[in-house]
Formats: C-alpha cells, structure tokens, sequence
C-alpha cells in the first residue's frame, strides 16, 4: 500500500506538489492561507482563530525560551513485540512512520525554560500512527517523571492521541498504569504536573496523564474525549450534538481549568509555574525573549518582570 | 448443567446426551449394556479433556462470554460473609454496573468491587452489559478509599466488556474518572488483588485493575481493546474478530508471558459456568493465599513494589 502510494506520487506532475507547500486551506473557515503567514501566528488561522495541527518542533518553538529543547531518550524505538499484523505489519508501520516523521516515536521528552522557569516537557506528535501510547511513549513520559524528581523540576505534558497502540495489545494498555503511577508519584514529591491538551486526544491517553494534571488546559477547538465520536454514535444511534467533546464542552462539564489560545498559551504557563514553584528565576533569563519573534502581536507586552503580564496578555 | 452450548462444545454435548439415553434405555427395558455406556463415558471423559485443553484464543473468549458464566454478585454470594453493598458516587448517581462494598472473606474483612452483568434481558440492560459509567469508577473509588483508611485489603473482579460509550459518560467524564482510579490505586496503603474473571477489555477494565497482584481465571481474556473493536479500527471489518483476538494476544497463557499477569485460577474443566460452587472455592483460596504473602509487606514497600511492577511493563529497543 506504502510502496504504491509513494510510487504515484512520484508520477504526480511537480506544480501540483507546490501549491499545499505555500498555501494552506482553514479545516474550519475554508480560508486560503499563506503558509508563513500562518507559521507567523502560531498556526492559528487569522480569520477564525482554527488551531492547526502542530508538530512538536512548533510547540517548541512557540513554547521554550530561545526555541531551545534539551531532549533525551530519542533514541528509543518501538518493538514489534507480538508480530502483530491487521491490514498492514505493525513492523512496517514503524519504520514508515520513522521516515515520515523524522522522529522514532509520538513523543519527545526533554529540558526547557517557559520565561526562566525549568521544566521537563513531553511533547506528542499525532503524525507519528496517530500519537498512539505503546511501550516507549510510557517508558519516555515515566523517565521524563523521574527526571522532574530527581532534578526537582515541574513536568508538562502536550498530548495528542487517538489513545492507546492497539498493536501492543494489552501492554500498550498497562501503559496507562504505568504512566498514571508515575505521575502519582510526581504529585508525592511536591512538583507540579501541567497537562496542555491539543487536538485530538482520546482514548488512553485521555484516560490516563492528559486528565490528571494539577493544572488541565487544552487549546480552543481540540477534541478531547474517551470514546471516539464514531464509537457513541455508532452505540446510541443518534447524532452528536454541537461542539460535543470539544474543548469548551469539557470546561463546561469541569474537566480543564482554562482553554486557552496559542497566542497566550505560554503567559498562562507562567501563571502556573510562578504559583507552584518557588525558584528564584536567574537575571539573564529574564532579559531573554518573552515570546518568539514570529508573535508580532505581543511584540509590546510588558517583560516578563510586570506582575500583571498575564492579565494583559488574556485576550479572550 | 449449562444449556446453552458453544460450537466446539457439540460434539461433547452430544455424546453426553447419548450416554444419558442409552442409561435410560438400559434401565427402562432392564437391558444389559453397561460395557457400552463404560466405553462411551470414556471416551467422553477424553474428549471433553482434548477439547478444553487446547482452545483457540476465540475460543477461550467465547467461554469468558458465555451467558451462564458466573458474574461479580455469584461469586460474592459464595465467597464474602456479611457483605454490605455501598451505593453511589456522592456526586450523581449509583451506577448498577459497578458493584461496591465490603465484608468477610475468610478470616480477612476485605473491600470488593466488581463490574456486574446482568442475566436476563431486564438485569442486562439495568446492569448496562457491565459498562461502566463514570459513577461506577468513582463509587468503585470510594470503597476502595474506605479500604485504605481502615486499613482493609481490596479485591478487584474485572468483568467488562469496556466502560460505556455515550454522551452522559463523556459530560460526566469517563475519562478522568478512570484516570484517577489509576492515580489512585497506585498509592493505596493496602493490598489491592485484581482478578479477571470474564472480560477484560480497555481502559474500562483497568480502571478498577491496578493492583499488587493481576490474576486471571483460565477462561477469560484481557486486553487494550476488544476483538471487534480492533478489527474495526485495524482492519477497517468488525466481522475480522476472531483474526483480531489471534493478533492481540489476549489469553492468561499470552499475559503470563508479556508479564501482565501474575499468574493463572484454574476453572473446572469446561469453565466456571459447569460449577459456581468450586470455581468460587478456588478463587476464595486463591486470594486468602496471595493476601497473606502480601499483607507481610510493610505499606511503603507496597506501594513502591506496585509503581515498580508497571515500570517494568513495556517492550522497546535503545
Ligand atoms: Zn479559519
């Protein structure tokens, strides 16, 4: 199926490849967009505010001060553990995935300061099969809890997943455990956890780390959910209402503490690492760049010295 | 006896009832064929060993659903003196698929929480099939809590075939409420014995199945996910279900050795369903053995000995 689909595209006239490369159409407007412009203002479309989908190297561009991403453990890959194979090999998908994303799994963990504050983050990739939780993404995210304790650092986690590797069988789902375990023993320590939710996020990993942060907040507009859409309607034989499972509807029902917009995402965070952490921030740190140059919005807030930056920066 | 009877069952079954004619006929018409029926019972006794030894994984699963299979309330009937049957999530609702209390087991008082199905068409749709909504987490949380402060142990009977997908689940958070079942239960100062005793599938599963000990009975499966969901999803042709459990992996022989499971409760031959009396007998002493090796551990070290069995649980190069 791979090796068929790369083949046509390779057939495919060159003028029809450029065009996706620079332009990018809205999901929610239909608005045309110019690629840069958009990569200018955070991947949010600057008619209705659509979120796009990100990588993790533009969360952590727009996240970490100085776009700088100490990571570690990349080097872990999955295993093919059970042989498993459905319509394709579970082997396959791997090594496709691989070379589709230049990453080895559906999250990357590492060190980073959000305006001076060091942090463990993990950051999921849906790209990689659908950011699905098998073996490594639990092994990355509970070295990531241990590396927290031991360094005594806040840990965020950016999740975006369909939820558990079905291609693990029950082993992906004991990630779930093991992932919620760790994170316990985080809370025992003393150390914030925040849990930044994108869309979409469902399944496991809903029902695992992306619901049990100290802090919940999803960006506008993500899905985020138990059980996939298509699975409730398929079971109660009716259709959805509006916005079900969207990130409003779960700040309505009680599940985040805030949804908040690309824009001012990293101020929020500071809300929250300035509460729960007791770090005296160093002086070089604070003359660093409150947000990436590509925020032109922002460009005259206040440095992140003001006590009433955050409060400035709320725009919704 | 069970009446209702699984495909690879038939030819056992008929060969049952055979022997109970021709016992009849004998008696009836005071013939002589007791050579006869010797020779066939033996053969039945062979053949009912050969068919329960070697079953496929579908059909393990299909004996994990039987309708007579024995379910959470059978075996606390059997198993648990004095027990007192807590309801509710102190927020919305009891929820009847999720069976909450405590009493006596043995010599130990305990806490037991359980998914129930229900038998007949009406308990069936009262206990929802066994799935869960986001109550039944939290209330199954509240006994469990309840444990730990007075300082009782807690069993676990998983037996679902997931937590239910539907829009009040969601507006009440089925998600975060199997989460913090599994924060939780990480940290809870008591032995936790969870034990899988029919279906174990998904999320809806481990929400009340993080624990010290992970038993599973012979005839039952467990996994990420069910058979027909996989092939859903995975081949994109629910009707690939029985390739799905193939794949996945789902029995107590494969979880023994993935080191998901500790170990296997032997089930009288042809499942729980032929015998409730004995199979609930082997589960009681089961458990009474696992608590007294646990209960030797001081808290501290229970707890990190639990963290540390699900750390270990993942395969990956580096
Ligand atoms: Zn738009």
């Amino acid at each position: 199926m791979d090796w068929f689909k790369r083949a046509k595209e390779g057939l495919q006239p060159q003028k029809k490849k450029e065009m996706p490369e620079l332009w990018l159409k809205c999901n929610a407007c239909g608005e045309i967009i110019y690629k840069k412009e958009l990569e200018k203002n955070f991947f949010v479309c600057t008619k209705c505010n659509f979120h796009f989908r990100m990588k993790s190297s533009e969360y952590i561009a727009n996240l970490l001060d100085d776009n700088q991403f100490d990571e570690f453990n990349s080097n872990l890959t999955s295993v093919d553990f059970l042989k498993f194979k459905a319509s394709k090999r579970y082997s396959d998908q791997i090594k496709t995935a691989i070379k589709k994303t230049g990453q080895n799994d559906a999250i990357r963990t590492g060190f980073g300061k959000i305006h001076g504050h060091e942090i463990v983050v993990c950051i999921m990739d849906f790209s990689f099969i659908g950011g699905s939780m098998g073996s490594v993404v639990g092994e990355k995210i509970a070295r990531a809890v241990d590396e927290a304790i031991k360094r005594h650092l806040p840990l965020m986690i950016i999740s975006a997943s369909g939820g558990a590797r079905m291609m693990e069988g029950a082993i992906s789902l004991m990630q779930l455990a093991k992932t919620s375990s760790r994170l316990a023993k985080l809370s025992e320590a003393g150390l914030p956890y925040i849990s930044l939710i994108t869309d979409p996020t469902t399944g496991g990993v809903t029902a695992s780390y992306a619901m049990l942060g100290d802090i919940n907040i999803a960006e506008p507009g993500a899905l985020i959910g138990f059980a996939g859409p298509r699975v409730i309607k398929q079971t109660i034989g009716q259709d959805l209402p509006d916005g079900f499972q969207r990130s409003d509807f779960q700040l309505h029902h009680g599940f985040l503490d805030a949804v908040v917009s690309r824009h001012d995402m990293k101020n929020k965070l500071k809300e929250v690492l300035d509460f729960t952490m007791d770090v005296q921030i160093a002086a070089e740190d604070l003359n660093g760049e409150l947000m990436p140059e590509t925020m032109p919005e922002l460009a005259e807030l206040p440095l992140p010295d003001s006590d009433n930056l955050a409060d400035e920066a709320v725009n919704n | 006896m069970s009446e209702f009877v699984l495909d690879f069952e038939k030819p056992l079954f008929e060969l049952e009832s055979r022997i109970r004619e021709m016992k009849e006929y004998s008696e009836n018409e005071n013939v002589e064929i007791a050579d006869e029926i010797t020779r066939l019972q033996q053969k039945a006794k062979k053949l009912r060993a050969e068919i329960y030894s070697k079953l496929t994984r579908w059909q393990r699963l299909q004996l994990a659903r039987h309708p007579q299979r024995p379910y959470t309330r059978d075996y606390i009937e059997r198993m648990i003196d004095g027990f007192f049957e807590m309801h509710g999530d102190r927020a919305f609702g009891d929820d009847p698929a999720m069976i909450a209390g405590f009493g006596r087991l043995g010599d130990k008082k305990v806490a037991i929480v359980g998914h129930q199905k229900g038998r007949t068409t009406k308990q069936k749709l009262h206990r929802n099939f066994g799935m869960p909504h986001p109550e039944g987490y939290r209330k199954a949380l509240r006994a469990m809590r309840l444990a730990a402060k007075f300082k009782r142990p807690i069993i676990c009977l998983v037996d679902t075939p997931g937590a239910f997908p539907g829009i009040g689940a969601e507006e009440r958070g089925q998600a975060e409420a199997i989460a913090r079942n599994l924060f939780e239960m990480s940290r809870l100062p008591v032995p936790i014995i969870i034990i899988i005793i029919g279906e174990g599938a998904s999320g809806g599963a481990l929400g009340i199945g993080v624990g010290d000990r992970v038993l599973m009975m012979e005839n039952t499966w467990y996994s990420v996910i069910s058979p027909e969901g996989c092939a859903a999803i995975l081949w994109r042709d629910s009707t690939k279900a029985e390739e799905a459990a193939e794949a996945m992996k789902l029995t107590v022989d494969d979880l023994l050795e993935l080191g998901v499971v500790d170990s296997c409760i032997k089930e009288p031959t042809g499942g729980a369903h032929q015998k409730y009396d004995a199979a609930a007998q082997i589960l009681k002493e089961t458990i009474l053995a696992e608590l007294v090796e646990l209960e030797k551990l001081p808290p501290e070290d229970l707890i990190e000995a639990r963290v540390e069995k699900y750390a270990k649980m993942g395969f990956f190069n580096e």
